[in-house]
């Protein structure tokens, strides 16, 4: 039964409810300060000197004698005192690539300079001379032989490969049709507004503090405990305020903080690197760019029965987080939809162009993409209805997954589909748009609508959650509670949610509730902000710790007041006695019991992670459950196309995300947006244009987002299906809003002009060709 | 280095041509900083700039004013300031339509009509109109003013025909009424903040149901923004009606628009670059052409 | 070349090169650290300012040209803790998620709104079209932006869904 939902919970806490975000104030005037804002006392400057080649040896590394070096500090390699190493997955990138070690990308840093004159930095730039032995650069993922993971699902009935493939084979040969399909999706820049902007402090005991724009401090930590030999205790990472991450902030800051933390240890004093935007572009990590081939056994009716997926990755020139880009892929490309047989391949190689890294969605957007293409193919071909093609295949409560796991609650893959139905009046369009057509066959212009169903799990895959021990929690103040937790608040508002989550348990006011900045030294480790994870795994573990401490005053007021503990209440910052049959009776104001409890000692309530007991996946085989719930979205698109100069105008676009219950509305409505306008960018405009391992588009002038008149309007719908072990029933729900749009794009596109552009992003040229019948 | 270069913020056109008689090395001309304070920022020309002539506050080079049926902008006029003009809402609108599709609004009220003439890209989205209409710059310098057509300004990949002791002055365009109608087509990359990937313009009168004195001028088909005179020639007496792709949708006889594209393909040389492709732009200027031509011809809805 | 110019209604003085861009002089010289680099060139916006009553990018202004000027930056929009009511409708609607592009947005819709156009989507959106976001996707800002204008935006659309049978 659906229902809209009800938003005044009385008497409830802010749980539900959408009060302003915490630092709304500081941003709106401009107090609020980011990295670059902030003058470190003695600053210098710093900057990195980088290949000119995408794939060489180095040969020497020589500064210029004609020119003035004093008061320059200059670093290469040999000064590393620990690891020459970007610690992350798989030890294989090195800071700095020193004399007689290999080039592996176009940008890759050699050396680095810091300056307290920022003009004389640029000149002394260009005055250091590197000579490289240049090789031969492998630019084609297709071409490469170097393989950094790779993942195999194969799903149905049979206890063998061998059983496995001679029902996938008798699937195929029996299927009323088998459709083919090759897509392809490249790059994607995250073009957060604040490029990367880092300072490392050296220390007196030997060690070094980082400041900076980042979404993962203790990345950061671990990566400067292995390049600068240093234990845990002699480092402190300090998030800033910080503009847009997206996953580009997540393990790209540990290099650029390699490069201050080098230069602060040899100068002896603080170093700022603030990247410009076109080196922030030329050199930062991107999404992966993928070519995805499929062939699926289809039903007459249009019965999904059997799938053959291959998904290439480029990773670049180095792992970063390739493995686990590459297994998000690889669990969700089989789309939301029951497959009696699926074999999936996945494999990420390496090319020698800039290392790629995490963007919002992380794998999925691409193999989403592909599934969610091929469908319209298939219905297309098959001259079936796409919406009901989906609506017969996709999960319901009860299926499987490919990974074999039982999807036991929360799955609103047709409410999803059913919402953004009717809000779109999809089918009186699709149909309206259609007679259009033939109506007016000659007509300049085109119009039609798409829909597209995706899903994402929520918190990382398999057993990281349990590999991580998340760790967040609660210290008792004066006059509230402070939360304390790693995760860092990028945009996405986690300082507003975790106050929400901790206020409500202890029954404060949000204003009495800050949370602490994330500070390596001072809070424990919840573990990065990504993979969706920070309200539902984070922040269920803040609440849980905020119960805790509420369940530890209860007690210390029931003995204060000699009431007994489960007839404390605490409610709007007032203690009361809440006896069964009488009307509450106030106690005491929080402040008081705070003062009088932290004269015994502080009180701190911290709560590890742990994921509900029957969630159990095999790292080996890749099966079981893969992640604990699900998010589900679906996305309608209505374009007009015009025939004259194939240029597509998104007309409205209409989303329904299921992200278990919304915790702060207006946030969760803020996420769906951006992350839809991030991907419709994705869709039409975000492509880069490369040259022998050289990015040409660098800037925001030749890079394109979308601006204000480029982004539709967004109807959005949150749909709350709780997910019975989340936080008041909260699913992950950052990344989802990314997945669904792209192919919905495809969809509109195919509908209104027949064509189906198979390749990201579907540029006016692109179209063209397609319907001009060249390649 | 930018903290060696020496500014003169001239508060009269005689302090100009003082300056420009001296013919000081690596001078750059700062109007609204749209163009050269980007350039420089990005390290483009840095080196080579010596004196940079600061004309923002110079009066004689901002008017807007209309005589004889004729506009006389200023170099110094501002996007903003031809949008919001009742004498361009009158007598030349396209001209206020291409300003608001350039750029966006702190752009339009920095960026310079005169600034786009001077720097003389390929890709200036005023260019093209200020080509179909036959302006003329008004040049001047301390050797003296000179009139120069706009037909014989733009001579090479960004250079333009002004001497180098010479500056803009002003930009003089018939009015709609007197030239006829201009109408455009920008297609850019996207829907603001975006580099043409063609731009056409065309100016024509009606006469006896046809169209006449057509002009036809394109940007981004080639080094320099130009005029079109095979496409003129080919449309001048003709009268269009709405077309289609030819081959693909075409409903009636599309020989005479079949014979104006292939004209206007004669006329241009685009490329294939970061935007787009010369194939694109081929088959996108010439359905924007038919367009446009059947605008003018009146048979639009 | 000593520049003196009105910001945020005090006089300001500074001793700067005339080429050096007035955004650096707000921020480094003057301690206004609210506009914002974003991409130096004039594409995202988050270095806007009004000067003498216009919106313009400071990343594209020689501090030469701002002699004698009045500019007005985020920070001298709010009176003392008397928030604008734009700036209180963005924090109220979502307008604002990681903020770097914020008072460049506020700036420009500050503009707009005492251009007194109707705040129609559309209009609003030509107005803001040379602010980049990535966070928001817009749409709340542009709710903001006509909240201020005193357009009711709709709420939240939400959907409950019930489960049977949940295993």
């Amino acid at each position: 039964m659906n229902a809209p939902v009800n938003s005044a919970r009385a008497a409830a806490g802010p749980v539900g409810t959408s009060p302003p975000r915490v630092d709304g104030e500081e941003k709106v005037t401009g107090r609020a300060r980011y990295l670059d804002d902030v003058e470190f006392p003695n600053q210098l400057w710093g900057r990195t000197v980088r290949s000119a080649v995408a794939h060489g040896r180095v040969k020497s590394i020589a500064l210029d004698p004609a020119f003035d070096w004093s008061g320059i500090t200059f670093v290469t390699a040999a000064d590393i005192p620990g690891e020459n190493l970007i610690a992350l997955i798989v030890d294989d990138q090195p800071c700095l690539v020193g004399v007689g070690m290999e080039i592996q990308h176009a940008e890759e840093p050699i050396a680095l300079l810091a300056c307290e004159d920022r003009e004389r930095l640029e000149r002394a730039l260009k005055h250091v001379r590197v000579e490289v032995e240049e090789l031969p650069p492998l630019l084609d993922p297709l071409a490469s032989q170097k393989v950094f993971k790779k993942y195999q699902l194969d799903f149905g009935p049979g206890a063998s490969a061998a059983e496995k493939k001679a029902a996938r084979e008798a699937a195929f040969a029996s299927a009323a049709r088998v459709v083919e399909g090759e897509y392809r999706v490249s790059h994607q820049e995250q073009m957060y507004i604040e490029p990367n902007a880092i300072c490392a402090l050296p220390r007196e005991d030997g060690g070094v503090t980082i400041h900076g724009s980042m979404q993962c401090p203790f990345y950061i930590h671990r990566a400067m405990q292995r390049l600068l030999a240093l234990p845990e205790e002699k480092i402190a990472v300090i998030q800033a305020v910080t503009g847009g991450g997206f996953g580009g902030k997540e393990d790209f800051p540990s290099v650029i903080a390699s490069h201050a933390a080098l230069l602060a240890r040899k100068s002896g004093r603080p170093v700022k690197i603030i990247y410009k935007r076109d080196e922030d572009v030329a050199c930062t990590t991107k999404r992966h760019p993928a070519i995805m081939k499929l062939k699926t056994a289809v039903a007459a009716d249009g019965t999904f029965l059997a799938c053959e997926i291959d998904v290439v990755m480029d990773g670049g020139a180095y792992v970063t987080l390739s493995p686990v880009v590459a297994s998000r892929g690889v669990l969700h490309a089989a789309g939301a939809y029951r497959w009696p047989h699926a074999l999936i391949d996945c494999r990420v190689v390496q090319t020698h162009t800039i290392p790629n890294g995490a963007f919002r969605g992380f794998g999925v957007p691409q193999t989403i993409f592909a599934i969610e293409s091929h469908v319209e193919k298939i219905a297309h071909e098959m001259g079936l209805d796409p919406l009901a093609v989906r609506r017969k295949n996709c999960f319901v409560l009860g299926d499987v997954t490919p990974t074999g796991q039982v999807l036991r609650w929360s799955v609103s893959a047709r409410e999803s589909l059913d919402a953004v139905a009717e809000l779109s009046r999809f089918d009186e369009k699709r149909a309206a748009f259609a007679q259009a057509r033939i109506d007016h066959p000659h007509a300049r212009k085109v119009r039609g609508i798409g829909m597209s169903l995706a899903h994402h799990g929520a918190g990382f895959t398999g057993s990281g959650e349990d590999k991580l021990k998340a760790r967040a929690g609660v210290e008792l103040t004066a006059t509230g509670a402070r939360v304390l937790a790693i995760s860092t608040d990028i945009g996405q508002g986690t300082n507003t949610i975790f106050a929400q989550m901790a206020a409500e348990p202890l029954g404060l006011p949000m204003s009495a509730v800050e949370v602490a900045q994330p500070d390596t030294s001072k809070v424990p480790d919840s573990g990065p902000t990504v993979a969706s994870r920070t309200l539902m795994v984070v922040g269920g573990t803040v609440a849980k710790a905020a119960r805790a401490m509420a369940s530890q005053l209860a007690s210390f007021v029931a003995e204060r007041h000699g009431v007994p503990a489960d007839e404390v209440v605490c409610t709007g910052g007032v203690f009361t006695h809440a006896a069964p049959g009488q009307a509450p009776r106030e106690l005491a104001a929080f402040a008081e019991i705070a003062a009088a409890r932290l004269s015994q000692g502080p009180l701190v309530c911290i709560e590890q992670y742990k994921h509900p007991a029957g969630i159990h996946f095999d790292d080996e085989t890749y099966a079981g459950d893969a992640y604990p719930c699900f998010g589900w979205a679906a996305t309608a698109v209505e374009v007009t196309v015009d025939l004259d100069t194939c240029e597509i105008t998104l007309d409205r676009v209409t989303t329904a995300n299921d992200i278990g219950a919304a915790v702060n509305p207006v946030l969760a409505a803020g996420q769906i947006e951006g992350g839809t306008v991030q991907a419709l960018g994705y869709a039409l405009l975000e492509e880069h244009h490369w040259k022998n391992g050289h990015i040409l588009n660098t800037r925001m002038q030749n890079y394109l987002i979308p601006t204000s008149l480029d982004a539709p309007h967004i109807d959005t719908i949150i749909i709350e299906n709780p997910y019975p072990h989340g936080p008041w029933g909260a699913k992950g729900l950052g990344e989802l809003p990314m997945d669904g749009p792209a192919p919905a794009v495809l969809a509109a596109v195919l509908h209104a002009t027949g064509q189906l552009v198979p390749v990201l992003p579907i540029t006016p040229e692109r179209l063209m060709n397609a319907i001009e019948g060249q390649p | 280095m930018i903290s060696q270069v020496e500014v003169t913020s001239a508060r009269s056109l005689a302090e100009c041509y003082a300056l420009l008689a001296q013919r000081p090395a690596g001078l750059r001309v700062l109007a609204g900083g749209t163009d050269l304070m980007v350039q420089l920022t990005a390290g483009i020309g840095v080196e080579r700039l010596g004196h940079a002539l600061d004309i923002w506050r110079v009066p004689e080079l901002r008017q807007l004013s209309f005589e004889n049926g004729t506009l006389r902008l200023g170099a110094l006029t501002t996007y903003a300031e031809l949008i919001e003009s009742p004498l361009i809402a009158t007598h030349a609108p396209a001209l206020a339509a291409v300003s608001r599709e350039i750029g966006a609004w702190a752009i339009q009220n920095r960026g310079t009509l005169g600034g786009n003439v001077c720097n003389a890209s390929p890709a200036g989205d005023s260019l093209p109109l200020l080509l179909a209409a036959q302006a003329v710059f008004v040049v001047g310098g301390p050797r003296g003013e000179r009139q120069i057509p706009s037909s014989e300004f733009f001579v090479g990949y960004r250079k333009t025909a002004l001497g180098a002791d010479e500056l803009l002055l002003r930009i003089e365009v018939e009015s709609d009424e007197q030239a006829g109608r201009m109408v455009y087509r920008k297609v850019g990359t996207r829907r603001a903040q975006s580099i043409s990937k063609t731009l056409l313009a065309v100016r024509a009168q009606m006469r006896q149901g046809v169209l006449h004195r057509v002009r036809i001028a394109a940007g981004c088909l080639g080094p320099v923004p130009m005029r079109c005179y095979a496409a003129e020639a080919a449309a001048e007496g003709k009268r269009f009606e709405p077309r289609s792709l030819p081959g693909a949708r075409a409903p009636v006889d599309a020989s005479e628009v079949a014979a104006v594209q292939a004209a206007l393909d004669a006329d241009v040389k685009p490329i294939d670059d970061i935007r787009s492709t010369a194939h694109y732009r081929r088959r996108v200027s010439g359905n924007v052409l038919a367009q446009l031509l059947a605008e003018l011809s009146g048979t639009t809805a | 070349m000593k520049l003196q110019l009105e910001v945020n209604g005090s006089e300001r003085a500074a001793e700067v090169m005339p080429l050096k861009r007035l955004l650096d002089v707000l921020r480094e010289d003057l301690q206004l650290t609210g506009a914002k680099e974003g991409c130096g060139e004039g594409e995202c916006g988050a270095c806007a300012v009004i000067i003498d009553g216009q919106l313009v990018n400071s990343c594209m202004v020689a501090a030469s040209q701002a002699q004698g000027c009045k500019v007005v930056t985020i920070e001298g929009l709010a009176t003392g803790a008397e928030l604008l009511p734009l700036q209180r409708c963005f924090i109220e609607r979502g307008g604002a998620q990681c903020g770097i592009c914020t008072p460049g947005m506020i700036v420009a819709a500050h503009c707009f709104l005492q251009s007194g156009k109707a705040a129609t989507d559309a209009n609003v959106r030509e107005a803001i079209a040379g602010n980049l976001c990535r966070c928001t996707g817009y749409q709340k800002i542009v709710e903001a932006i006509q909240q201020a204008a005193g357009i009711q935006p709709p709420d939240v659309k939400r959907l409950a869904v019930h489960e049977e049978g949940t295993r």
